[in-house]
């Protein structure tokens, strides 16, 4: 059976991402050692709360490395949420921070643009796939919602690196992916079967 | 397009889930973790659980029991009650909340809000409101609705977006279980005087309060748990009935 580890820095609920990644039948164990990343075939990054506290615990164990070596080696990465933004360059929730720059983009907040429109963004939207992308989102039936719950977003440098948009707040990347690395914006862990079928999606890879 | 919510509120109390009248009711109507299996299977768009009794018997949120709940929640939980410091919000994160919600600790000790969000992210720190119609007013109470504070509901509300609040659960103490509508007006002065979401709570009898809480009060989301518990009408009629009158709504596709 594969193995995906769920990266634990000391921020965020793990126990509803581990059993909805034991449904796809892939083991899940959670993990805050980096060594423990090389057993791994797959990993998760999590998250919930900020992009600078979250940085400083990935560095201060030595994650950030160990999961660059993992992406080099060809392993399969999802970020969620504050995950994904984790994989971009920069972030300037809270001031400014650098990321793991796997994917490159910049984490900016979200702006209403229409008089409905408020931030943070908290709720059940849509999830739209770029014109042209390459199939991530086949499983996926259009206009299916997902749930999200953010005030910040990823802006891709490339554009191909985005695989759906999201229409809110004049329209923002909610999943990005590079090769094997995918970051989505909502939580596929709390989208019910729309966030399952997404999770066998990436576990297939 | 982003969808309104649909919000079951289960009330626990001591021991079990409880009915609010006023707040003040302790009709018994059932265990928490059956329900929550419930709204689980029936694919709620997100759950509401408030503990009513932590606050005032001075105990924090009750973590195993939380833990416990969320295990069975492949659905975004909102949890409440008892909230008093950065720990038991990180602590009810850890075990399974989506966003925590603070309620008389907020109107305490403010700072709460700002720490919390910018611990966490503003978008996990939810505030809850619960107000009295008074002299043409509403008053902020905090305690379940048994101590009255010196804040307006407006000038309260803009106080907590500017701290740092992600959203506020906004529950008329008047209308609370009496299912003859959302106090609509304090919901429009609330969504007029901020801009991030507020979720309408307390009041609901019909799918029509729902609308004009939507239409008239500008919610974001709509919280109820008497409609539900104590008449035939599902969460799901209600989404059914507010999309044919044009409301954006989420129905699960077929997979």
């Amino acid at each position: 059976m594969a193995r995906a580890a769920i990266i634990d820095y000391g921020l965020c609920n793990l126990d509803s991402i581990r059993r909805a990644i034991e449904l796809c039948e892939v083991s899940a164990v959670v993990i805050s050692n980096p060594d423990s990343l090389k057993a791994a075939d797959y990993l998760i990054l999590p998250g919930v709360g900020s992009f600078g506290v979250a940085m400083e615990n990935l560095k201060a164990e030595g994650m950030d490395q160990a999961i660059h070596e993992r992406v080099r080696a060809g392993n399969p990465l999802l970020g969620i949420c504050l995950g994904m933004h984790l994989l971009g360059t920069s972030s300037e929730e809270g001031g400014h921070f650098q990321g793991l720059d796997i994917i490159p983009g910049e984490v900016v907040l979200l702006k209403e643009r229409l008089d409905d429109e408020r931030v943070p963004h908290i709720g059940w939207n849509t999830v739209a796939a770029r014109e042209g992308e390459d199939g991530f989102l086949d499983a996926i039936p259009p206009e299916t919602d997902f749930y999200f719950v953010h005030s910040y977003h990823f802006k891709c440098t490339q554009e191909d690196h985005v695989v759906a948009y999201t229409p809110y707040c004049g329209g923002f990347a909610s999943i990005v992916r590079r090769e094997l690395v995918v970051g989505t914006q909502f939580h596929p862990e709390k989208s019910q079967r729309a966030g399952q079928r997404l999770l066998e999606s990436f576990l297939k890879q | 397009m982003l969808k309104v919510r649909i919000m079951p509120t289960l009330l626990f109390k001591d021991v079990g889930l409880v009915k609010g009248m006023q707040f003040k009711s302790d009709r018994r109507i059932g265990a928490a973790l059956q329900a929550v299996k419930v709204y689980n299977r029936r694919e709620v768009d997100e759950l509401v659980f408030f503990d009513i009794s932590a606050t005032s018997q001075t105990r924090p949120p009750d973590f195993k029991q939380v833990d416990e709940l969320a295990d069975e929640c492949f659905m975004p939980l909102t949890v409440g009650g008892g909230v008093s410091t950065l720990d038991h919000i990180q602590d009810l994160l850890a075990v399974g909340a989506d966003k925590v919600c603070i309620n008389s600790a907020a109107v305490l000790s403010p700072e709460l809000i700002a720490e919390g969000a910018r611990r966490f992210g503003r978008q996990c720190i939810v505030v809850g409101i619960d107000a009295r119609r008074e002299d043409g007013d509403w008053r902020v109470y905090t305690h379940c609705g048994s101590i009255q504070t010196t804040q307006d509901v407006v000038s309260w509300a803009r106080q907590i977006e500017s701290l740092g609040a992600g959203e506020i659960i906004l529950t008329s103490i008047d209308n609370d279980g009496m299912m003859k509508g959302y106090d609509v007006e304090m919901t429009r002065k609330v969504t007029a005087a901020v801009s991030i979401p507020v979720v309408a709570s307390g009041g609901a009898g019909e799918f029509s309060h729902m609308a004009d809480a939507l239409r008239e009060g500008g919610a974001s989301a709509l919280a109820a748990a008497s409609m539900y518990h104590f008449t035939e009408k599902t969460p799901l009629e209600a989404k059914s009935y507010l999309r044919e009158r044009g409301f954006p709504m989420r129905f699960p596709g077929r997979f």
